[in-house]
């Protein structure tokens, strides 16, 4: 788009990444670019702008649009620019009269079939098309076309070629009067997000961008939202809603997303304190210019009606809300908390850091219950999800974190994904996967569903293997006994990198008959031969990655699995060099940030245990205050402890604990039982209906400061707008602080960060001046990786040697039985995120209204349950209902679900079994039963009851 | 988002035939035209509901298929009468008179290009150049090329047919 609004400018075509350099001479100007590059992105390089409509940097050439035409010696005629390689020793002129009159003539033509609404039309300002005619002088449009596609009325009566607005999509508008037909769209659909859902229908002047088939919609096509093609058009033909409203924005704002762990820098477009959109940042180093449906559009919840502004109180939890000034608020909140300590011991408060708040406000918040609490009763969200990772990763390794950049897609061979679904739980990564795919890259997927990625148009070689929920430590294993008894391992890398003679013993492990793909089938229910094609495809990549979610860390062996992926990727030698690696696909933006912050009861900022007398010594100094030795408590301690009377009060910071953690009735019991619950949260979530002070948070638009993605990159949030809750969230953890006697004195998030570096090896040369200079950087960042570590283990584990660990299967006690004969698996959809609570603030609703029961045909005919009846799920914890979708995506004896929607509340089934290390909850087997129900259940109906009744809120009392 | 049921409106023995029709071509390179084709040779056009069945066993979107199938004049997107009659439209043949022939033959049938006689009988439809240059204006009755056409020609093809 427009060069003043965007200031990256658009190069025309993608860079090359040849190394064989080439000279050649534009319009007297020599510049020397990659060989392969084209003559638009070298005349480009050399500040000269050359005309275009259809080209564009993020697509590949097109050479349709014909304004691109140079003359160039030794050549014939008028070539395009966009689709010419440069050669060495060319001679290219981009404005000569020849050219200077086809360029004239090519624009009257696309003028002749356009509106000349320019001065109404919503790009106004912002258009290519406008820009074009400016640019090759255009004055007069002699044709007085017979058709046209643009005049709704002709004077004979209605122009048949005249097309309505789609406005199907609640984000955007696609206004057929307007499209030159560049084809940008399209291609953006197709090489940039990889969903292929529009074409171009027709052709000559029948040609028209169509979503999906003729009679699709843009809503019912397989659109996704992304948003690729309204960045790609040139014109007012696709175009964002907020922008048809509001008008053409006037200052950028680079920030990161506040979703997925991918972590998409954004450019904010602002008009005064108003946002206009958010576009994904062409220099963004984890989505390079892409994005999907929620950071792209669904932001509208930071001023969504339902945010909570100012601070309230309540004596009992069946009270109303009070209003009070944020004083009252903290005192009450502060002399509650002192109270709970001085009547039952200064380690029975505790806080809940959030995975979604800055690594600089979550700093605090550990910092809080160490220095000012006096105890290590810190947990976090990630208990529920990642656990296992750091766990896992840290013992084979030696770090808790993925071991390579997004970047790293674009070289592998084949990708092993494991119980995560790319496209719905992290789409512009998916969509990296899905390009690298197109160009022949294989595909392994675990999941007990086949899910989208598996769907992917023109890819190459893919297995699926859909294992039984809770087996997935034996088929990991299963494929690592068939590379070690068909010698297929890597003995170069092993001997290097790892300890050979450990080696040896595990290889007696896994070769042991009852790790043979031919015996884990039997359990597993994947057939012994996919599990060995599967296992043979891996090792005979040059360069096989693996990718994983929650489907390997939600369990009860979930730790044994990322020990198990480990050990695959490092007896195939696929560690340490782009395009291998292990990498964890992150849920919430700031989850990695938050556990490498100390959120965790055992572990200071930068994973060091709390029992580590140098660094707490160290934390002692410079915080000035003694500190504890003892690790604190775990999430699912603090629970336990409430109910026993051992844990009294929680500090818990945007996170939704009664929605996302297992066992709801579990939790809202332990959250009744405590003495003082704060929340503090953008709205009253579904935890704020047991808490007695809401501290009014902040959203990302409102404050600076910094997130960590899944690739451990440290990318800079901005802020774009105050705070219309008055303060940013680490400005009210300081409050809370020094009313508790803590003394803190931050005037600015980058001083918080400061302190951070100041105390954290791996963050040591991280500061705001360099991530403002690199627009972000790759934890560990000190003297040894100054500008950071985009691939980790390249020459030696952190560790040292890597680790063989034993995996040994053990069957969950979770299993299907015959009251429970079902296995009730959960998962993400693309439009709605976590919980829900931003997403189902914003238009998403249309794409996702309430969380669905996947079941398998079979299952449901023996229940007489039909496409979309109400059916009742019920597990030894509970029972809630929801509609059933009648699917063969899972397997007979697999049920699936999302957690999106607090009234399905599918957490109210799932049960407390968790890691055995970790306690990460076990949400992704739970046996059930599923029954054909007429509506909700009694628990559904009387916690609404119960939330409707706990969010009065009374006015402030009049002054 | 939502994902429509492919084959919503397509009877289960239609779509057992269009899977053999599609495992035909599947070996092949290129597999897109000639399953259009013997899909068109079979229903006489290519059902919409079609589409969506050849995206997934091609490993192509819907959209893919349907930019396609549009592109073409000759694939059809609803069915044309039992016998079509194309008369030439391009240069060679307008320069012999197609376009006379055209108009008179129209007047005859009553209908215009793309329609079909009331009977359901007879579809006109236009077509740019059956490379039959040397005898043009050319026609082209039910796939069999008529050369030098005329409108008595044509209508004795016609009433053959109707016959």
């Amino acid at each position: 788009m427009k060069d003043f609004i965007i200031p990256d400018r658009d190069m025309g075509t993608p860079m090359s990444k040849s190394t064989t350099m080439v000279t050649l001479n534009i319009d007297g100007i020599s510049v020397t670019v990659p060989s392969g590059t084209s003559v638009r992105r070298a005349a480009a390089e050399a500040g000269i702008s050359v005309p275009k409509l259809c080209a564009s940097d993020n697509l590949e050439a097109f050479g349709s649009c014909r304004l691109c035409v140079v003359q160039i010696d030794g050549m014939r005629g008028t070539p395009a620019s966009c689709t010419t390689p440069v050669s060495e020793g060319m001679k290219v002129h981009t404005q000569t009269d020849e050219i200077a009159q086809i360029r004239k003539g090519v624009m009257e033509l696309y003028i002749s079939d356009h509106p000349l609404d320019c001065l109404t039309c919503a790009a106004n300002g912002d258009c290519e098309l406008q820009d074009m005619a400016g640019a090759v002088g255009l004055r007069e449009v002699r044709y007085d076309a017979p058709k046209n596609h643009f005049a709704r009325r002709s004077a004979v009566g209605p122009n048949p070629e005249w097309r309505p607005k789609d406005q199907s999509n609640p984000y955007f508008t696609f206004d057929p009067s307007k499209c030159i037909v560049c084809n940008r769209c399209v291609r953006a659909c197709e090489e940039v997000q990889g969903t292929f859902a529009l074409t171009i229908e027709g052709r000559g002047f029948d040609s028209r961008v169509s979503p999906g088939m003729g009679s699709d919609s843009f809503l019912s096509s397989d659109c996704v939202s992304c948003g690729a093609c309204v960045q790609a058009c040139p014109t007012a033909t696709l175009i964002e809603n907020t922008v048809i409203e509001i008008g053409t924005p006037e200052r950028i704002v680079k920030t990161t997303c506040a979703y997925c762990g991918v972590g998409c820098s954004f450019d904010a477009h602002m008009r005064g304190e108003q946002i206009v959109r958010m576009v994904p940042s062409k220099d963004g180093k984890a989505n390079h210019g892409h994005s999907c449906v929620k950071g792209r559009f669904a932001w509208g919840y930071t001023s969504h009606r339902d945010r909570i502004l100012s601070p309230m109180i309540r004596e009992k939890i069946t009270d109303p809300w009070q209003e009070v000034s944020w004083d009252e608020a903290l005192d009450f909140a502060a002399t509650r908390l002192r109270k709970a300590q001085a009547d039952h011991g200064k380690d029975l408060i505790g806080v809940i850091t959030s995975s979604r708040c800055t690594n600089e406000e979550t700093y605090l918040v550990q910092k809080l219950a160490r220095a000012v609490f006096g105890n290590n009763n810190t947990d976090t969200c990630a208990r529920v999800c990642h656990s296992p990772t750091g766990y896992g990763l840290g013992k084979a390794f030696g770090t808790s974190a993925g071991t390579h950049d997004f970047d790293s897609i674009d070289d592998t061979d084949l990708m092993l994904i494991i119980g995560c679904n790319p496209t719905d739980g992290h789409p512009v990564v998916g969509s990296r996967m899905r390009a690298q795919l197109r160009k022949g890259a294989g595909l392994i997927v675990l999941d007990p569903r086949r899910t989208d990625i598996l769907d992917t148009a023109h890819m190459g070689e893919s297995w699926h293997l859909p294992l039984r929920p809770g087996t997935n430590v034996a088929v990991v294993t299963s494929m690592a006994h068939v590379i070690v008894t068909e010698g297929l391992y890597d003995e170069a890398f092993i001997r290097e990198m790892c300890d050979w003679d450990e080696f040896q013993i595990y290889m007696e492990f896994a070769a042991d008959p009852r790790h043979a793909p031919e015996e884990v089938e039997k359990l597993s229910q994947v057939p012994a031969h996919l599990i060995r094609e599967a296992a043979r495809a891996y090792a005979a990549a040059p360069r096989a990655s693996i990718f994983y979610g929650l489907g390997v860390t939600e369990h009860s062996q979930g730790s044994t699995t990322v020990m198990a992926i480990a050990n695959l990727a490092m007896m195939t030698g696929n560690i340490g060099k782009p395009g291998t690696g292990v990498n964890p696909l992150r849920g919430q933006n700031n989850v990695q940030g938050s556990c490498d912050m100390g959120s965790f009861p055992h572990e200071y900022p930068g994973y060091r245990h709390v029992s580590d007398k140098a660094t707490r010594e160290m934390y002692e100094r410079v915080w000035g205050v003694p500190l504890s030795e003892e690790p604190g408590l775990r999430i699912p301690n603090m629970f336990d402890g409430a109910l026993h009377g051992s844990f009294r009060g929680l500090y818990c910071q945007g996170e939704d604990i009664v929605q996302s953690d297992p066992d709801t009735k579990h939790v809202t019991s332990a959250l009744t039982a405590m003495d003082i619950v704060i929340v503090q949260d953008l709205f009253l979530n579904e935890t704020a209906n047991y808490a007695h002070v809401l501290l009014p948070g902040s959203s990302f638009l409102e404050k600076d400061g910094t997130f960590t993605n899944a690739e451990r990159r440290i990318n800079m949030v901005r802020r774009c707008m105050t705070p219309k809750n008055g303060f940013e969230d680490w400005e009210i953890t300081q409050m809370l602080a020094n009313r508790m006697g803590g003394n803190w004195n931050y005037q600015h998030p980058s001083e918080i960060m400061d302190e951070i570096a100041l105390t954290t090896p791996s963050f040591a040369g991280v500061n705001y001046d360099l991530l403002d200079r690199e627009g972000s950087v790759q934890w560990p960042c000190n003297e040894d990786a100054p500008l950071g570590t985009p691939v980790m283990h390249i020459d030696g584990f952190v560790r040292g040697k890597g680790k063989f660990l034993h995996t040994e299967y053990v069957a969950t006690d979770e299993r299907a039985g015959s009251r429970f004969p079902l296995l009730l698996t959960t998962g993400r959809i693309l439009s709605q995120y976590n919980v829900g609570a931003q997403t189902r603030r914003t238009e998403n609703v249309v794409f996702h209204p309430e969380d669905i029961l996947e079941i398998h045909p079979s299952d449901a005919e023996v229940r007489g349950v039909r496409e979309g009846d109400w059916v009742r799920i019920s597990s030894r914890s509970g029972d809630t209902s929801l509609r059933a979708h009648i699917t063969e995506r899972v397997s007979p004896g697999v049920v699936y679900t999302t957690f999106h929607h607090p009234t399905t509340q599918a957490n109210v089934v799932t049960t407390d079994n968790s890691d055995w290390a970790t306690n990460c909850p076990e949400f992704k087997v739970t046996a059930v039963q599923v029954s054909p129900s007429n509506g909700p259940s009694e628990w559904q109906e009387e916690y609404s009851a119960h939330s409707e009744l706990s969010r009065r809120i009374l006015p402030a009392a009049a002054e | 988002m939502t994902r429509t049921s492919p084959a919503a409106e397509f009877d289960s023995e239609s779509i057992e035939r269009l899977d053999q029709i599609i495992a035909s071509h599947l070996h092949r390179e290129g597999p897109l035209l000639p399953i259009l084709h013997d899909i068109q040779a079979e229903w006489g056009m290519v059902p919409d509901d079609a589409q969506p069945i050849i995206a997934k066993a091609l490993n192509l979107t819907r959209a893919e298929v349907y930019g396609v199938v549009s592109f073409y004049h000759d694939f059809r997107d609803h069915p044309t009468g039992t016998h079509v009659l194309r008369l030439c439209r391009a240069e060679s043949c307008i320069s012999m008179g197609a376009d006379d022939l055209a108009d008179q033959v129209c007047r005859a049938l009553g209908i215009g290009w793309h329609e079909t006689t009331p009977d359901g009988r007879l579809t006109l439809e236009p077509v740019f150049c059956l490379g039959l240059c040397a005898c043009g204006p050319s026609a082209e009755f039910d796939g069999k090329l008529v050369g030098r056409a005329n409108l008595a020609k044509v209508t004795r093809f016609v009433q053959e047919a109707r016959a």
